[in-house]
């Protein structure tokens, strides 16, 4: 049964335009989708490689400016964004790890903290590149309907599960575990944990970026408030992995599909629209108390506490 | 030419010295919680928020003035900050988790929930204190009718500065002289010494948490006259007072003074000579060239010197 899930569910997935849902919930499956890959995302460095990055928005709007000024300043279709993108966030991404690899835990969180607010501050001043506050659309949409977009965001998140189960397998995840578990530990094995650190740091920035790209090519439209947001990108990418569970492979999408519902369901509420943050971070507050591992992550307690499954 | 010159960069200085003192005091209380309770308070800017709240409405409904209401708004945010830790954060620290920085994401939590019920309460309307003295300013050449530069001083600028000054004295009187505080220094320095020299570290931390937020609640509200007030503005403060933490050294509080001031400093010069936008920027610059050159702070900075 475990086997066979994950292609029911990609198979109603790929099959959803055809059922005759409307094109608002296709929206939110798609966007659910994206910050699936976003959190798969920050799991690799945050949940095996214990890097808690608080700035993936710098990533994320790397990958999207990237898109966005292919298109604005050299005429090219924004599509072109997401391969250049890797190459980009890549070295946005080894600059970023030079300045904030050398911090450990709490203050490398702070440290790219910092990173996603100077680049914001920076996409916001640099109006000859980015256009500034104005942002940058995207005029021609490639297409009207939202099917392909469901699909490409679907292969990308597809590819990369497949890249992270495979990965976290491999020598270099138990190197990522090790350096979480002890990182003075890892180091006196012979890991050289910069290194691999920096590795975590520009897959999963890569990944991010890609989810970037994608969303410039979806939304037609970014400014530097949106892409690099500190809390509708960064935070939400924490809570998204938080939520669904650290350091599991379907956590993430667990959490984007909770976050997300959750987010549209709070966001037509009259007047406490506007502040969907709260119930974000009561959220936050609650899981951290209760299942500081997430909802996957903490699996054994929740069958305790309802009682399900075997009682010892 | 030269005098138009000298003068705008002695204003820019002036309005810099002005701008660290409130920063130092902002940064004072991060480091206080930093060293005691070796977490990082991630909710600090919107502490600061709440305590601007808090003078706003005593200003607006009871017409209290914002520097007289640090006397209510310093005790509430104490509370509130006691109220926070011993029943949020202490309960986290025992949990079991994968992530060690569990209590970092929490703070994060309780800032995104108080700026959004303040955003619930007030709206995100811009909201400033209008009151009577908010434009005076004192000029140099009414002191001295030859002098050769014009110089002014904004008054709420500076009586703001002036409190500032006396809460960071009054909080080194308390930390180096009384028993409470020479005990909080000591948890800050060892915990497991501490406690075996019979200090309550339990409550140590909780006082400081406390202390951390009242004096970011009086920072909040010598902030008011001369700022603008909304309620997503806390995040911008938080990071104000992690860089000058960074920059001044963790844990140290002639650090976060002296970190204040230069960050108020150099963010004047950046706004002065390169352009307002550029100046968030500034602050950066400062944080990550810490990062990479002073990695210890300010303070380890000058030891390592007097050492050499």
């Amino acid at each position: 049964m475990k086997k066979i899930l994950p292609l029911i569910l990609i198979a109603a997935l790929a099959l959803s335009p055809f059922l005759g849902i409307n094109t608002y919930l296709l929206h939110v499956l798609i966007i659910a989708i994206m910050w699936t890959v976003i959190g798969m995302a920050w799991n690799l460095l945050g949940g095996y490689c214990g890097q808690v990055s608080f700035g993936h928005a710098a990533f994320f709007g790397v990958g999207a400016y990237t898109s966005g000024i292919l298109y604005s300043k050299l005429g090219l279709s924004a599509w072109w964004g997401l391969p250049l993108s890797v190459i980009v966030v890549t070295l946005f991404a080894l600059v970023i790890g030079f300045i904030c690899l050398r911090l450990r835990g709490p203050y490398f969180a702070l440290g790219t903290l910092a990173m996603g607010v100077i680049l914001r501050v920076t996409a916001e001043n640099l109006t000859g590149l980015t256009a500034g506050n104005l942002g940058i659309m995207i005029r021609e949409r490639t297409w009207v309907d939202k099917t392909w977009y469901l699909y490409i965001i679907l292969v990308l998140a597809i590819l990369t599960y497949l890249l992270i189960k495979k990965l976290i397998a491999s020598k270099l995840g138990y190197y990522f575990v090790a350096i979480r578990e002890d990182q003075d530990a890892a180091e006196s094995l012979g890991i050289d944990t910069t290194y691999y650190k920096t590795i975590a740091l520009c897959l999963s920035a890569v990944l991010t970026g890609l989810a970037g790209a994608f969303y410039t090519n979806y939304m037609g439209y970014i400014d530097p408030k949106v892409v690099f947001a500190l809390h509708d990108i960064s935070i939400v990418t924490i809570m998204v992995v938080m939520v669904g569970g650290v350091a599991t492979s379907w956590g993430p999408a667990i959490g984007a599909a909770i976050m997300i519902i959750m987010a549209e369901a709070i966001r037509s509420i009259p007047k406490l629209g506007a502040a969907h943050h709260t119930f974000f971070g009561v959220l936050l507050i609650v899981i951290i108390i209760f299942l500081p591992n997430g909802i996957v992550g903490d699996i054994p307690k929740l069958k305790r506490w309802f009682g399900i499954g075997k009682n010892p | 030419m030269i005098s138009v010159q000298l003068e705008v960069l002695l204003q820019t200085l002036i309005s810099g010295i002005f701008l660290g003192g409130l920063y130092a005091l902002l940064g004072l209380g991060m480091t206080l919680i930093m060293g005691v309770m070796k977490i990082i308070n991630l909710a600090h800017g919107e502490l600061m928020m709440v305590g601007m709240y808090i003078a706003y409405v005593l200003f607006s409904y009871f017409h209290i003035d914002p520097y007289l209401s640090i006397f209510i708004a310093a005790p509430a945010l104490f509370l509130l900050g006691v109220l926070l830790q011993k029943f949020l954060i202490n309960p986290v620290l025992k949990v079991e988790s994968i992530l060690p920085e569990n209590q970092v994401i929490l703070t994060v939590g309780i800032g995104m929930v108080l700026a959004n019920l303040a955003t619930i309460i007030f709206t995100s309307d811009y909201r400033s204190t209008p009151v009577s003295y908010a434009t005076n300013a004192c000029y140099l050449s009414d002191l001295w009718k030859k002098s050769p530069i014009e110089l002014c001083v904004s008054i709420p600028w500076s009586v703001s500065f002036f409190f500032a000054v006396a809460i960071t004295a009054g909080l080194w009187f308390f930390l180096t002289k009384t028993d409470m505080g020479k005990s909080i220094r000591a948890t800050a320095q060892d915990n497991d010494a501490a406690l075996l020299m019979g200090v309550n570290v339990g409550k140590m931390r909780i006082f400081t948490f406390g202390l951390g937020s009242a004096l970011v609640g009086a920072a909040g509200c010598l902030f008011l006259p001369i700022y603008y007030l909304y309620p997503d503005l806390g995040g911008q403060f938080t990071l104000i007072a992690f860089v000058i933490t960074i920059l001044g050294g963790l844990g140290s509080t002639v650090g976060a003074i002296v970190g204040g001031l230069i960050l108020g400093v150099f963010e004047s010069l950046t706004a002065t000579y390169i352009g307002m936008g550029w100046a968030p920027v500034g602050r950066f610059v400062i944080f990550v060239a810490a990062l990479i050159f002073i990695p210890g702070g300010i303070v380890a900075f000058f030891k390592s010197q007097r050492l050499s």
